[in-house]
């Protein structure tokens, strides 16, 4: 059986799911949060480079490079925000960040 | 052979993707996270881009995951707590992932494929998927590769600044001052009589 684009994106179109529901699931725990961004966006990296690969264009695996890039600066950043609302509060819990404001 | 190996990779990425959500654990989260990039890197080989592979291995596996490891152990939080309510979420989760999947689906079947068409891209053919990508990157893409190299600092200067906290009356070497240090202020000459103490 030939393995064509469309199984591609049905991998990449699951793995965008079960990121989305993780984000919904672990409502409280900001790490598993980041863990599903990086999922939704290990998808979309898949998702380019089947197309890339598809339409035999380099563009699209050199956009995975910038996503790939982003998506370390927003693990980076979004770790340290936390290690730094861990060290003020105490807990990592999403609801108690809206105390922050006033 | 490659279809054995894609259905192989797709499934191990899938059931890991789901263990990272559903893992009571957060280092067993992060553990999955890793497996479910090895086998999208081994579906990167599979679609010829062996590059990006290797660069998923080295980025996400090498650096976020032991990031997230790093922060998963380093901060002492109590995770059952947490988790608490998760039945109260699945049902709007589930809704939202249905709602997902269908729209997709519709998606999938309104596109009836792409015309097959070759953009030029500066694809070079007969050479390896690194040679190629170099040749775009440093040519065709070489402000964008810049300003993602830009964007590296930025947040390498950032999770520096917010996580850099100064400490009163910790005792560490100042060289400029010990440098700075001559005879007249360091020296003090004392004129000590016999038998007498200072």
């Amino acid at each position: 059986m030939e393995i064509g684009l469309t199984h591609y994106l049905t991998v990449a179109s699951i793995l965008f799911v079960v990121g989305i529901f993780g984000i919904f699931l672990n409502r409280k725990n900001v790490i598993i949060i980041l863990m599903s961004i990086e999922l939704m966006l290990l998808a979309v990296n898949i998702n380019f480079v089947a197309f890339s690969t598809h339409l035999n264009d380099l563009g699209g695996q050199v956009f995975t490079m910038f996503v790939l890039t982003v998506a370390a600066a927003e693990a980076a950043i979004g770790l340290a925000i936390l290690v730094c609302f861990h060290r003020n509060r105490g807990t990592i819990a999403v609801e108690d960040v809206a105390m922050m404001k006033g | 052979m490659q279809a054995i190996a894609f259905y192989l990779f797709a499934t191990v990425a899938c059931v890991a993707g789901t263990l990272v959500v559903f893992a009571r654990n957060p280092v067993h989260s992060v553990l999955w996270l890793i497996l479910a990039f090895f086998s999208t890197a081994g579906l990167f080989v599979l679609m010829g881009a062996e590059f990006l592979a290797m660069l998923l291995m080295i980025i996400y596996v090498g650096a976020v995951a032991v990031l997230f490891l790093f922060v998963v152990m380093m901060l002492d939080i109590d995770f059952a707590e947490l988790r608490g309510r998760v039945a109260q979420y699945l049902p709007l989760g589930l809704a939202i992932g249905v709602v997902l999947i269908v729209e997709l689906s519709v998606g999938f079947a309104a596109w009836n494929g792409m015309e097959k068409k070759i953009i030029d891209s500066g694809t070079v053919y007969g050479t390896t998927n690194a040679h190629a990508l170099g040749g775009v990157v440093y040519t065709k893409y070489v402000y964008a590769f810049q300003a993602s190299g830009l964007i590296l600092l930025v947040a390498m200067v950032g999770a520096i600044v917010l996580t850099l906290r100064h400490r009163e009356g910790v005792k560490t070497q100042d060289v400029w001052a010990q440098m700075q240090r001559d005879p007249k202020t360091a020296v003090e000459l004392k004129d000590v009589r016999p038998g007498q103490s200072l």
